[in-house]
């Protein structure tokens, strides 16, 4: 039985009971306390920033050359919190209300209850730390909004949002660092995890520099090591990102949930070749001003600016009348699927949709006119002033797109398709965060918890800092507590040792292949049978396909890889090869979940679950639970089943339109 | 865009760890496409050393999308490549043309040891950080978000400052290897906020103190560092930043 140990009473009090009665550690304790922060992105930067103020002492790692890089600085859009400073109507219920009916009823109503509770708290400790949010004339907070909700709540610094909370965590981080109550290992990574007496004691690291393999003792251990849409080779993800902390640890016990619920972007710069690496977003906060759009004519080969008004199909617009162009992502990026499928696509590739800025330029132009009090203003003028405001709301947005395309999109309407960005699967955990694994913690985007079926935008990062900042001080001193006698493990310990050689085995086994394939090929290989056939559609067919065919990659992967350099120096081969070895377990067990799950939801889509317009639909009779999967051996895993309950929000078929 | 490809020679720096002395090894490539990325570029050149079984070149990078930092390569005399406010992740193949050689560095700076080939090691900059460049909040002591109004201009020009991504490229390109730009960058973000007013004057003492201690050279305002960050920081921050080391030091408590 998996317990979620979610606090009693009713919802909007649970987490201030469980705050009133979780155990405390006292201060002369937590400095004989060590904690592991595997990753160091906004939830790992954040939780190590604080338990380091909070006086434990704290190990942080992290792959890149410094905590500053990870992938939460790619983040563009924004961050929710239910301030209300628009006074539009937004509270913490609209906010708790609007994540459960935007992951389509699969998420915990508690978990997310307290994220909406702390997401005011963020905001208020961001700017604290000097986080430079937009601002208004007048010096107060600016706010945008986003899609699947129809409040103002989002808090944004141009199109950088992420990189600037991530600063802000960093620098907060770095100044425990020189307190020395954090030690900060940089272009170390962790191959595994290290249970002693059945709880979680430390981990196994790799210096990316030397190769060096190393042992470290925590009390706790806490990953926070991002996301895994990687695993479909291409994804708006950095090309770091993976899943082999949180694999490793599913691994060694600890259950995995909801691997198949992955968020595919609609708003991305579509694949232009073979050579292609990564996909690019163009954030979500696009959608507020621009106009999405097809020719209504099937297979039209004219320029779009010569295509007029009446024969363009605003298919988002027309099909969804309340939400328009800011209905949730899935709903978005099916949608022009279904468009492109269909023979409407744009492009050369036909596998594109049209942005268009042009009415938002006039519209803008038209207000900067009347506000600058010019009467009769020539077109020219409109334009010329209403693209400086666009400028100002989304120029660095816009001019990455023309460093990519070469084309103009203060001109030309930008092509955009769908593309795999975020994955609300991860480590299940319960309302403390941690896993089934006593003692061993997962937060932020490696976690499955708080986005259901579907994650709404500017809600990872809240997510992020909430398990970060507000959350996990409080629950890892509720196991900590029972810790205070246990004295530091000595790193010598046998389960150390043997976990050390295990990982140590695995590199010499890759390294001794020799065979004639690069770990990039296979991880291009993966990627398209996940995109395929695990993607924005899925069948039972298809998926029972892709399980055989990752099967064999994986035994092609491990008779034919080859690793170039050697173990002991500074080899990005041998990291890439351990990494895409975990993402094909990883990408199996998706699809046998997806298989599994004979219902549509969210981002999740069974073209066997669907209704006569082409809509996701649910089975909640059969499938309103989280699926954890718990690892029994090669190919083999158990399911658990965690029953969600809707108190407060009952489930409805979520309605756009 | 109309597309093209091309055959290009590559003279790249080659170094097998800190020790090594380096050179240059020459490498051709055939059939890029202009709609490529320069690192894209690099994947199919490193592909093609993996099937000849040489050793590809390291090069570091995550986000390739202009925002972590992360990539760092001197081509042609240039930090980051040829365009204007650009990282080398984001400049696309189509800046050359069929026939050209292309000649790519490691950043080359004291205070930046090659730890493999185009690899460096950059923490120097994080050790800046630490040195003052925080606002001194725990978590949970903050006010309400709008308890105090900040100005826009100034908001906007803090966050103009607060763009830069640690990059090393205004250190690639100054012949002193300043750090100038990068550690104004910082102090000015936090020096216009009324956040950072109660560390203001111990942060820039300490932090330009600990850009010395790393073996930066000093600034000479030439001006390259601008003309190459990709953020478009600007030397005006330089200006700030001597101001207000001088106050700083002439108001500094002698005890
Ligand atoms: C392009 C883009 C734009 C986005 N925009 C938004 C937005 O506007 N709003 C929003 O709310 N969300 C957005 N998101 C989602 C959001 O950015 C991420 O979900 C979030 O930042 C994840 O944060 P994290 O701390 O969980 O992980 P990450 O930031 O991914 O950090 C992972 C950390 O783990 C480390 N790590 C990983 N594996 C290991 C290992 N084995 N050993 C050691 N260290 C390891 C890494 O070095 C890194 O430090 C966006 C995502 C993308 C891709
Ligand atoms: S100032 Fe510019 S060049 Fe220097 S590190 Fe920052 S972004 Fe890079
Ligand atoms: S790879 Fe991130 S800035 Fe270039």
């Amino acid at each position: 039985m998996i317990d979620s140990k979610i606090p009693p009473g009713p919802l909007d009090q649970k987490w201030t009971y469980y705050k009133g009665h979780c155990k405390l550690v006292n201060p002369a304790n937590k400095r004989k306390l060590e904690v592991i922060v595997i990753g160091t992105g906004l939830a790992g930067a954040s939780a190590a920033a604080s338990l380091g103020e909070l006086g434990y002492q704290v190990k942080a790692f992290c792959f890149q050359d410094s905590p500053r890089r990870a992938h939460s600085i790619a983040a563009q859009g924004g961050i929710n919190a239910a301030k209300n400073y628009q006074n539009d109507g937004d509270s913490v219920f609209r906010l708790f209300y609007d994540t459960i009916k935007g992951g389509d009823y699969r998420a915990r109503e508690a978990n997310v209850h307290r994220l909406a509770e702390v997401s005011v708290n963020i905001i208020d400790q961001c700017v604290a730390q000097g986080v430079p949010f937009a601002r208004e004339y007048g010096g107060l907070l600016s706010n945008r909004s986003f899609g699947g909700t129809q409040v103002q709540r989002t808090f944004y610094a141009a199109g950088q949002t992420g990189q600037q909370l991530l600063i802000g965590a960093y620098q907060a981080l770095e100044r425990q660092v020189a307190l020395g109550n954090v030690k900060m290992y940089s272009r170390h990574e962790m191959l595994d995890i290290v249970i002693i007496d059945g709880k979680c004691r430390g981990v196994i690291c790799r210096n990316l520099v030397t190769g060096e393999l190393e042992r470290h003792f925590g009390h706790a251990v806490l990953l926070c090591s991002g996301g895994y849409g990687n695993v479909f080779y291409l994804s708006t993800n950095a090309m770091g990102s993976n899943v082999t902390a949180i694999w490793k640890a599913h691994r060694k016990g600890a259950y995995f949930g909801n691997p198949c619920f992955t968020q595919i972007h609609p708003t991305c710069i579509p694949v232009s070749g073979d050579h292609q690496s990564k996909l690019t977003l163009m954030s979500e906060s696009l959608r507020n001003d621009g106009r999405i759009w097809v020719p209504k004519k099937k297979g039209d080969t004219r320029k779009p600016n010569e295509i007029p008004e009446d024969e363009r199909d605003y298919y988002l617009e027309r099909r969804y009348p309340a939400f328009g162009n800011l209905v949730p992502r899935d709903v978005a990026s099916r949608a022009a699927k279904e468009r492109c499928d269909a023979g409407y696509g744009v492009g050369s590739s036909k596998q594109a949709v049209y942005l268009d800025y042009a009415a938002a330029i006039i519209r803008y132009g038209k207000i900067e006119c009347g506000k600058q009090g010019i009467t009769n203003p020539t077109e020219e003028q409109i334009r010329t002033l209403g693209k400086q405001v666009v400028k100002e709301k989304y120029g660095n947005l816009f001019d990455m797109y023309q460093k990519i395309t070469g084309e103009d999109p203060y001109e030309v309407p930008m092509r955009i398709y769908p593309a795999v960005h975020y994955t609300m699967g991860g480590l299940w955990v319960d309302y403390e965060l941690m896993t089934t694994v006593p003692g061993l913690y997962a937060l932020g985007e490696a976690n499955f918890s708080d986005h259901g079926a579907n994650r709404l935008g500017a809600s990872a990062l809240m997510q992020g800092l909430a398990d970060g900042y507000f959350v996990i001080p409080y629950t890892i001193g509720n196991y900590l507590a029972d810790e205070i006698r246990t004295a530091s493990i000595s790193t010598d310990h046998p389960a150390f040792v043997e976990a050390e050689k295990q990982v140590s085995d695995r590199i010499n086994c890759l390294m001794s292949i020799q065979g004639k394939q690069s770990p990039e090929s296979f991880h291009k290989r993966l990627g398209k049978i996940m995109w395929d056939k695990c993607g924005m559609a899925r069948n039972a067919e298809g998926l029972k396909q892709a399980i055989t065919e990752i099967q064999e990659l994986r035994k092609e992967f491990w008779s034919d890889l080859r690793v170039t350099g050697t173990i002991h120096e500074y080899n990005p081969e041998l990291d890439k090869a351990n990494r895409v070895a975990d993402f094909m377990e990883l990408g199996e067990l998706m699809c046998i979940d997806a298989l599994h799950r004979n219902e549509s939801c969210g981002g999740h889509f069974r073209e066997e679950s669907q209704t006569e317009d082409g809509e996701a639909k649910r089975d909640d009779a059969n499938f309103s639970y989280v699926a954890a999967w718990e690892w029994k051996g090669d190919s083999q895993w158990q399911l658990h089943k965690e029953e969600l309950h809707f108190e407060v929000a009952k489930p409805s078929q979520r309605s756009y339109k | 865009m109309e597309h093209y490809t091309m055959n290009l020679t590559l003279k790249v720096w080659r170094q097998k760890n800190s020790q090594d002395k380096g050179r240059f090894e020459t490498y051709e490539v055939k059939n890029i496409s202009s709609e490529m990325s320069f690192l894209e570029m690099f994947d199919v050149l490193n592909e093609q050393l993996i099937a000849e079984g040489k050793d590809p070149i390291a090069f570091d990078h995550d986000c390739r999308e202009g925002i972590c930092g992360m990539c760092s390569m001197y081509i042609n005399g240039r930090p980051h490549g040829p365009w204007q406010h650009n990282t080398v992740c984001q400049l696309h193949m189509r800046a050359y043309k069929d026939g050209d050689t292309i000649v790519v560095e490691p950043w080359r700076a004291k205070a930046f040891p090659v730890i493999k080939d185009l690899v460096v090691d950059r923490s120097a900059f994080d050790r800046i950080i630490q040195a003052g460049g925080y606002i001194s909040v725990n978590t949970g002591n903050a006010v309400d978000a709008n308890a105090i109004p900040i100005e826009k201009e100034k908001a906007d020009a803090a966050f103009a400052a607060a763009a830069c991504i640690g990059c090393g490229a205004c250190v690639a390109a100054c012949k002193n290897s300043s750090a100038m730009l990068f550690l104004s960058a910082k102090v000015s973000h936090l020096a216009l906020l009324p956040q950072g007013e109660p560390e203001r004057k111990t942060r820039v003492l300490n932090m330009v103190a600990q850009m010395d201690k790393e073996g930066f050279g000093s600034c000479t305002f030439t001006e390259a560092c601008e003309a190459v960050c990709p953020k478009g920081i600007s030397v005006t921050n330089i200006s700030r930043l001597n101001k207000e080391y001088l106050v700083a030091g002439l108001t500094e408590d002698k005890r």
